[in-house]
């Protein structure tokens, strides 16, 4: 018998007298939409996406920029059911050296159930005006999350795969708030781009110490010269690299040992029909990692966004 | 597993602070407004004047493509992809970016306009660019120094009418 339980589709019936009230995943929901009526409001904008899923690199979203995005990650589970992760971005450039982004989060646990897990509250601040030699960009992020998270957006702390193993039932149960903090430094240099992302994360429920991880990436277009004419398959279309992701322990225990790390290939084909896709398939490299996680992602930004909204409340041009 | 209640307290203070740290960067982003009647809007003439801020040395800098026949058509492209939606579809200038068909531009050297575009004006509202690849760089400033001056505007006011 099939058990999987749509959160998002079939909420709970209520009775006849109780009061009319919005639930969660209704208001996700509503502004999941609104979210995407607005952008079709603005105009798409072709951009130059950057490969990584986990690693960030030091260039913001444009001002005035909205970039809406789906991820899925599915992953092998020893000593549990595979599971598909996903979550849907919504990348918002606020000024040149501000870019806000939302998170909403779920997954499916094969012959288990499908849950929103939760969302997610990121701000990136660029620190220097103009390109240095390393380029620093502050990452600030509040996440509200249970335990049944699998997106794998970054290994901190003690992660292990046996974290993922318990029933979505018993997992949910879980709710965590964390500040999440990073600093991302990246350098770009004869169209290589090397990123390294240093995270320091606290769980502010229970007494969890300050937990620390790593993420590094490197990658480059297939050319480095634009042709002449628009195309989908020009080699200057696709980027490829790699990146390498994992643990470091936390204040009491700090290391690469008893964490997990990930070593995925990633490439990114930016269409000149304004879509973005990537994939990334990635290894555990350890005994302490999921075998295999497959990742892939779909992104299209609408520039003008921030004007659209402006103009929606009367707002000038 | 431990269920533990929300802290509401802890996100107010996160939202508190990040609105906080974006406000100071906004005031600093409008400080200073010199000299800005001369052009379209009071951003304009703020962001030519980074052009005069280039190093020498990048001032000096001689365009590779220059002699590229496609280079100009790839930068047009480059163009239509990532800068009219700030500096218009005739690249004369909008709201959120000075026109690039006016003299602070024309008298840039090739140099100086590379390293505007790699190093954005990032307080004005102009990202950095050094996620394209140098070469595309090149090709977007062989395009920009193609650009011709609009037509005077008086001139085309007092057209003769048939």
């Amino acid at each position: 018998m099939n058990s999987i339980v749509f959160a998002f589709s079939c909420p709970r019936p209520r009775p006849h007298d109780a009061p009319r009230r919005v639930t969660r995943p209704r208001l996700l929901q509503l502004l999941f939409a609104a979210l995407l009526a607005l952008a079709g409001f603005s105009p798409p904008a072709a951009g130059q996406e950057s490969p990584y899923i986990v690693t960030y690199d030091h260039y913001l979203e444009e001002p005035g920029s909205l970039e809406v995005e789906y991820f899925s990650t599915f992953g092998t589970q020893r000593g549990g059911n595979d599971f598909h992760a996903f979550w849907a971005e919504f990348e918002y450039g606020a000024t040149a050296w501000w870019t806000t982004e939302l998170y909403f989060d779920g997954q499916t646990t094969f012959n288990d159930s499908t849950i929103f897990t939760g969302f997610r509250w990121e701000n990136r601040f660029r620190l220097l005006q103009r390109e240095h030699f390393i380029n620093p960009v502050l990452y600030i992020e509040y996440e509200q999350t249970s335990g049944a998270d699998k997106i794998l957006k970054e290994v901190e702390g003690h992660d292990v795969e046996a974290d993922y193993a318990d029933p979505n039932a018993i997992a949910r149960q879980e709710h965590d708030h964390e500040i999440e903090t990073k600093l991302l430094l990246s350098k770009t240099f004869n169209g290589w781009n090397i990123a390294e992302n240093t995270i320091a994360t606290k769980n502010v429920t229970g007494g969890n110490p300050w937990e620390f991880g790593y993420a590094i990436g490197a990658s480059r277009p297939l050319a480095l010269k634009a042709s002449a004419h628009r195309c989908s398959f020009c080699p200057e279309n696709f980027i490829a690299g790699i990146e390498m992701y994992g643990g470091l322990g936390d204040r009491y225990s700090f290391g690469l040992h008893e964490t997990s790390h990930y070593l995925a290939p990633v490439v990114a084909w930016n269409l000149p029909s304004d879509w973005t896709l990537r994939l990334s398939p990635g290894f555990g490299l350890n005994d302490n990692s999921h075998r295999f996680l497959l990742r892939w992602g779909v992104s299209r930004e609408f520039s003008g966004f921030g004007s659209a909204i402006s103009r929606l409340f009367g707002g000038r041009q | 597993m431990t269920k533990t209640r929300p802290k509401p307290q802890l996100f107010f203070a996160f939202t508190t602070a990040v609105l906080l740290a974006a406000c100071v960067g906004t005031v600093a982003a409008q400080r200073d407004h010199s000299e800005h009647e001369k052009y379209k809007y009071k951003n304009d003439a703020l962001v030519y004047a980074e052009l005069a801020k280039a190093p020498k040395k990048a001032v000096a800098r001689r365009n590779p493509l220059e002699s590229d026949p496609d280079a100009i058509l790839a930068g047009g492209k480059l163009f239509d992809q990532h800068c009219t939606e700030c500096h218009g579809e005739l690249a004369d200038g909008t709201k959120k970016g000075p026109s690039l068909r006016a003299d602070p531009v024309y008298q840039a050297t090739p140099g100086a306009l590379f390293w505007l575009l790699t190093n954005g004006v990032v307080r004005r509202g102009m990202p950095v660019w050094s996620k394209l690849p140098e070469p595309q760089r090149w090709q977007l400033v062989s395009y920009i120094k193609s650009l011709t001056p609009p037509k005077p505007e008086a001139a085309v006011e007092q057209a003769p009418q048939h």
